[in-house]
């Protein structure tokens, strides 16, 4: 066959194609915007994990005395909002998938890259107005921000972190508007709609949900806020107002906001699995179904969240119904995972750990959720450790192990550099151990009926949180490691290949790093994503007859 | 930008061709129209749930608003809808001249709109009915049993300035895209070629007159008679 592979060696990257700060600050390289988030991300990552560590500090022994209970109030609001609106929702996608989805579909860049930098200023600048009402002192909301408390009560600094999350919600807006349009215009020649690989896939559904619910806890917080300021109160009972329609509108976004930050995870997953393994990934075309699936059914189990509302029962048990129906896409893809396993030929390099760690996890936060969907069991634990340790097993468990996994994998692409094997192996581990350790007592904690956000607890369930707190320990360990081998390897690190692991995808058969435009000329795509009999995607055609036969 | 030849040329880098760039522009704004159906969907839940809680205060508020100046603007808002219709015809016939004098019609419908809308709303200021400590409400409908409860009026009157507000803001944001098409129009930059700004443009504010459109039967004219 006389077609040429993609991959040339070449000298110039995206790296070196420009070195002042203004080549970064006014850049609209997908790739770069990638890395500036990624930068800020990790930075805000970091400062929530300060707050959890107060937290699980305060909560080593029975009494209150590292902090008064106001402090420990803004302690768990500000962790929340960090964690939430500033990490787990934006960062895979504004890293991974800026980074990835132009290269794995073909394309030289986003459909809007200018959209693209703007978006990261959004961003930094809903960001800084969080950072500024935290420095002001805080606010005490709880990351709901329920009113009436949020609206009429607390007397602390909610309305500029309000602003600061209405604001960064329009950054979110920018980039799935232009995954959207990117992946339905821009993909190459022969990348049809089933040769996408899986991350493409999951990026596509998590873009669905951030088009339809960012606005509306958008319209929600405005409406808080023309509460605080102009007394126009909407939610406000003395004027005929229900305060249970924010609770409504909040989760309307907020529910699927989980699957915004888990469904670019398990995108990533999916690549994990198959490029680890070298093996195609079991039930491809299911995979694809069942990340659309999530989207759609996440936009209608908001309900329950609010099992213990008041709410009418009959309402609760179609928002229970449908909450189970939630279980058997997540479990179609846990399955699939588990399946492209099978005879495939696995390496344990970290991202397969990570890979390894996700699927176990999952399984624990993803059926502990059921169980919290049940109407009886839900009422029982609701505001307990027992939700506490649920979510901390998908956000962490998932959107964090997605986030290391990929990072991990794609790290050699991103910088051209390899890390530490043997640190960054233990650091895997240690990340697995110690998140056990600190989330699993508090399933038990939580079912003897700790309730959640208290600052001090009766003596009978130290020795559980004290578990807890040492796990964090462990897990505080295991995060700082990779950032110390990752700087490491910008320096020191051996240079990599363009496939150092022996994957599949348009990503792998261009340069590490890449070259300021992805492709030398535009690929043709002539196999599905995970071809491993055929062992390449793409070709760039020689003549034009062959490009006319693919 | 220029490409080799030196000529100007309006198709971005990233784009293959012309064609993938208008269809790509077109999707991403008709996206974003979808992000404002859902933007502006939680005030209508809000008030669909607390017209359905309340419907005599609703009904009495209502009778405070004008249908002679509502139904004015709503004329003024689909004259403005055809004349960006006319500047969209303009533009993909290359007419210069008329693409100018389309799309500075439709800035002076827009302005139009706000000035009968500023007027109502002082109107409702000397009246009292903005919310507020001064607020004061009497039911002057005649012929009913019991006057409505003016605190739950009142939250008609939270969501008539939050949504003719929100509807303002986009009105003002609309004739601001719509002056800089204007002046870029008169330095001739649109072509029969290379004008996908006007059509994008034309979308969001057929869309923001849609909202009223929406606005004016639910606030100005249910529960008159």
């Amino acid at each position: 066959m006389s077609s040429a592979a993609l991959h040339t060696q070449s000298d110039t990257n995206y790296l070196n194609d420009g070195f002042g700060i203004r080549s970064w600050l006014l850049t609209t390289d997908h790739k770069r915007i990638a890395i500036l988030y990624l930068i800020t991300n990790t930075l805000f990552f970091f400062m929530g994990s300060v707050m959890a560590a107060l937290i699980r500090i305060e909560l080593l022994t029975p009494e209150g005395d590292l902090v008064q209970p106001d402090m420990y109030n803004r302690l768990f609001t500000m962790h929340g909002v960090i964690m939430v609106f500033l990490f787990l929702i934006p960062t895979i996608p504004a890293v991974f998938g800026n980074f990835l989805i132009p290269i794995m579909i073909g394309a030289k860049d986003l459909a809007f890259p200018r959209l693209n930098l703007g978006s990261w200023y959004v961003f930094n600048v809903g960001a800084a107005l969080i950072f500024y009402s935290i420095f002001k002192g805080g606010l005490d909301t709880g990351w709901t921000f329920y009113v009436p408390f949020s609206s009429t009560y607390s007397a602390t600094n909610v309305m500029t972190a309000a602003v600061g999350i209405f604001i960064a919600g329009f950054a979110s807006i920018m980039t799935g508007l232009n995954f959207l349009v990117t992946i339905h215009r821009m993909r190459a020649p022969g990348m049809t709609w089933f040769r996408m690989p899986l991350f493409v896939w999951a990026h596509y559904a998590t873009s669905i949900i951030i088009l339809l619910g960012t606005p509306v806890v958008a319209v929600t917080i405005l409406m808080v806020g023309a509460e605080r300021v102009l007394h126009l109160g909407i939610f406000d009972p003395a004027y005929g107002g229900d305060p249970i329609l924010f609770q409504h509108l909040f989760w309307f976004y907020s529910h699927p906001a989980v699957y915004i930050m888990v469904l670019p995870a398990m995108g990533i997953q999916s690549e994990l699995v198959a490029g680890m393994c070298r093996n195609r990934v079991f039930g491809y075309r299911a995979v694809c179904y069942a990340s659309v699936a999530i989207a759609v059914l996440g936009f209608l189990v908001w309900g329950h969240h609010m099992y213990t509302t008041g709410q009418s029962p009959y309402a609760g048990t179609i928002f229970s119904f449908l909450t189970m129906l939630v279980a058997v896409p997540s479990a179609v893809k846990t399955f699939n995972w588990t399946a492209t396993l099978y005879r495939g030929s696995i390496s344990w390099e970290t991202p397969m750990i990570y890979a390894a760690a996700f699927i176990g996890l999952f399984i624990i936060g993803g059926t502990t959720g059921v169980m919290l969907g049940t109407l009886g069991i839900d009422v029982h634990v609701h505001d307990t450790y027992f939700v506490v340790a649920h979510f901390h097993y998908v956000m962490v468990g998932v959107t964090m192990m997605g986030f290391m996994g990929g990072l991990h994998y794609w790290w050699p692409k991103i910088t051209g550099r390899m890390y530490d094997a043997f640190w960054s192996k233990i650091s895997a581990l240690l990340i697995f151990v110690g998140f056990n350790l600190t989330f699993f007592p508090q399933f038990l904690l939580g079912y003897m009926g700790m309730p959640r956000r208290y600052h001090a607890y009766p003596e009978q369930w130290q020795t559980l949180n004290v578990l807890s707190t040492a796990g964090a320990s462990v897990l505080g360990i295991g995060f700082v490691l990779p950032a110390i081998y990752f700087l490491w390897s910008l320096k020191k690190g051996k240079k990599a290949e363009a496939n150092p692991w022996g994957a599949v995808g348009l990503e792998w058969e261009i340069s590490s790093p890449p070259i300021s435009h992805n492709f030398e000329e535009t690929p043709v795509v002539i196999n599905e994503a995970y071809d491993y009999q055929a062992g390449h995607v793409g070709v760039i055609p020689s003549t034009e007859k062959e490009a006319d036969l693919v | 930008m220029s490409d080799s030849t030196g000529a100007t040329t309006r198709l971005a880098h990233w784009y293959r061709s012309y064609e993938e760039q208008t269809e790509s522009v077109t999707l991403g704004i008709w996206l974003f129209l979808v992000t404002e159906v859902m933007f502006f969907g939680g005030l209508f839940m809000a008030y669909t749930l607390y017209r359905s809680l309340n419907p005599e205060a609703f009904a009495a508020a209502s009778h405070h608003l004008s249908i002679f100046l509502g139904t004015v603007n709503t004329a003024v808002l689909i004259g403005s809808s055809f004349t960006v219709v006319m500047a969209v015809w303009s533009a993909e016939r290359g007419k210069q001249k008329s693409l100018v004098f389309w799309l500075g019609a439709t800035i002076v419908l827009g302005l139009a709109f706000l000035g009968i809308k500023a007027n109502e709303y002082a109107h409702k200021w000397h009246e009292g009915l903005v919310p507020g400590p001064d607020f004061v409400f009497h039911d002057t409908r005649e012929g009913v049993h019991a006057a409505a409860d003016p605190n739950r009026a009142r939250m008609f009157f939270h969501l008539y300035f939050g949504m003719t507000g929100l509807h303002a803001l986009h009105m003002i944001i609309g004739i601001g895209v719509f002056l800089t098409l204007m002046v870029n129009a008169i330095r001739g930059k649109y072509t029969r070629q290379w004008h996908d700004p006007i059509p994008v443009a034309g979308l969001y504010w057929h869309f923001v007159d849609l909202v009223w459109i929406f606005l004016f039967p639910l606030l100005y004219l249910i529960g008159r008679h």
